[in-house]
């Protein structure tokens, strides 16, 4: 269950242009928070009213903290990644999570820009015994936290648009090489849309069940507002759920990528 | 709570604790913030707007923040009607909060069986959405004149066992028509504001940033609209007012008050601070012990004008 929490800046760093990485102290978030979860975190001022919903990339359960990783996108972001130290208004955590399962030995994970963090977590929380990170940068420049990777994924492969770093291909051509070598027993990913959409593909020709972690511009962030509309299938018709609350993970198949 | 200040307000023979109302579209219909808030503490909570038939809702983006303040195009997405009796309205009946069923329609015979099949419910009372501006038939095309506002109000007010409460629309040039119209067809109050019609782009994309293009404008930008059309609705009618539009602190709720309205509705402020309700109450409560009167009636509509 989230709660409404004001809790400590532990540090806040940038990792590359635009992009910052922040520990947070609670207690509450680092016992509770399942990979796949976010935060609603409160920017402040009237120019970026809202909140806004961060992926929890990482827990440290022994050091009563969590990390969340921030893109620089407009005046709240910017004034969230400016934010080094003090108190913090975060509802945490919210949303569903992906779906471990022990017996899936065989996982893998495709991450785009931003979208890689959340993974990280899943990554960590999983006990399967072969762990596969494929993830996809722009550029040489935007990849981050490949050690983390590294130090908690048995293979990490890393493909950039424009081949400066790893592999100049989409990341979700990694993926089909890799179901090619060794068909892992479910991906999980999360991105753009776009790339998604592709992984969503090839999990379903290839037989893989597959979760996707959606993104939608938020309101409340608890499914009050229903403002995060995500197109699902409902029996044989379809409707509209909420990726605050309905998600963000979903399998698949539920989603109408339309 | 103080014993000595009487919060208490009465719409329409309706008995709130307090006056602050959560306004519909902004609440769910309060299970999903009861996990934050003690509802019991809540003097109402118009519950989102709801139609006969289930609503799927505008297509994505539904939401885009302007400064102080966000747009939307939910588009009315809710279970329907008897769906909402049945699995949300025994949840929200636990507590001693006052439940307002928002009901919006295509048609007026629409809004009478909704009226109708709502009389037979626990619900306090009832407000007519005349005023979305988001959905493409009905519901604010009934809201912009008198003589739809009047004819839509004498009509449902017929199947209404509850008090009335008509939700009036921004977007017209003379509110005061339109609230008097109201209370002439036998509305039992008025709320106001709906949110108002505006656009936000994205230049990147050269395109609107709402799927559905138009969207309905909330939080503390409209407050001074709001504030001014509540002093004209309410100087206007005898019926009582419920004012609302981009009140964010307690401060923001005395204003209200002070300009006519018999309570307040909370909206946009609870995606900030779910909390702002309670800290509404409460700075109502310390505003009126610290001038001296032990009642909100003694401050309903107790500003002037300047000569």
């Amino acid at each position: 269950m989230g709660k409404l929490l004001n809790e400590q800046i532990v540090s806040t760093q940038m990792l590359c242009k635009d992009v910052f990485i922040m520990t947070i102290r609670s207690e509450y978030v680092a016992s509770t928070a399942k990979p796949g979860q976010f935060v609603n975190i409160r920017c402040g001022g009237l120019d970026a009213m809202l909140r806004r919903p961060i992926s929890i990339c990482d827990v440290n359960k022994a050091q009563n903290t969590f990390d969340i990783v921030i893109q620089v996108k407009g005046s709240g972001t910017q004034k969230l990644c400016s934010m080094c130290q003090g108190a913090v208004d975060i509802m945490a955590p919210l949303g569903n999570s992906f779906m471990l399962d022990d017996k899936h030995k065989n996982i893998c994970v495709v991450g785009g820009g931003i979208g890689t963090f959340p993974l990280l977590y899943l990554l960590k929380a999983s006990q399967s015994t072969n762990k596969t990170a494929l993830l996809g940068f722009r550029s040489g420049e935007a990849v981050v936290l490949e050690d983390k990777f590294r130090a908690t994924a048995n293979t990490v492969e890393i493909a950039t648009d424009d081949g400066s770093y790893g592999k100049k291909a989409f990341v979700t051509e990694l993926l089909e090489e890799t179901i090619q070598s060794q068909k892992p027993d479910i991906i999980y990913t999360c991105g753009p849309a776009i790339m998604m959409r592709k992984v969503a593909a090839i999990a379903q020709k290839n037989g893989i069940s597959c979760q996707v972690s959606m993104e939608q511009r938020m309101g409340c962030g608890i499914g009050a507002c229903l403002v995060c509309a995500c197109k699902t299938q409902k029996g044989d018709d379809w409707g509209f759920s909420h990726v605050c609350k309905d998600g963000p993970v979903y399998w698949s198949t539920e989603v109408c990528w339309d | 709570m103080s014993d000595n200040i009487d919060l208490s307000t009465n719409i329409a023979g309706v008995q709130f604790d307090n006056p602050v109302i959560m306004a519909s579209g902004t609440y769910g219909f309060g299970k999903e913030y009861s996990e934050y808030v003690d509802l019991n503490q809540i003097g109402g909570i118009s519950v989102k707007g709801l139609t006969l038939k289930e609503r799927k809702g505008n297509k994505p983006p539904r939401i885009a923040e302007t400064p102080a303040g966000i747009l939307n195009s939910v588009g009315l997405q809710n279970p329907g009607v008897e769906v909402f009796i049945k699995e949300d309205l025994p949840f929200l009946k636990k507590y001693k909060t006052k439940i307002i069923a928002n009901i919006a329609g295509n048609t007026i015979e629409e809004y009478c069986e909704m009226a109708e099949i709502l009389g037979d419910s626990q619900v306090d009372a009832i407000e007519m959405n005349v005023s979305c501006p988001n959905v493409k038939a009905g519901c604010l095309a009934f809201g912009t004149s008198p003589k739809g506002i009047e004819e839509i109000t004498s009509a449902v007010k017929k199947y209404c066992k509850q008090p009335l409460i008509v939700k009036l629309t921004p977007n017209v040039s003379d509110i005061k028509s339109i609230a008097m119209a109201a209370e002439g067809a036998g509305a039992d109050c008025i709320s106001l504001i709906n949110t108002i019609l505006g656009l936000a782009i994205d230049i990147n994309k050269k395109k609107p940033i709402l799927a559905n293009n138009f969207g309905g404008l909330s939080g503390p930008a409209v407050k001074p609209i709001a504030l001014r059309m509540v002093y004209e609705a309410a100087h206007s009618v005898k019926i009582p007012v419920i004012g609302m539009g981009g009140i964010s602190s307690w401060e923001d709720a005395v204003e209200f008050i002070l300009v006519g309205a018999s309570a307040v509705m909370v909206g946009t402020a609870n995606f900030v601070n779910p909390t702002i309700p309670i800290e509404i109450v409460n700075g109502i409560e310390k505003y009126l012990e610290h001038h001296g009167h032990t009642g909100l009636d003694e401050i309903i509509g107790k500003m002037d004008l300047n000569d």
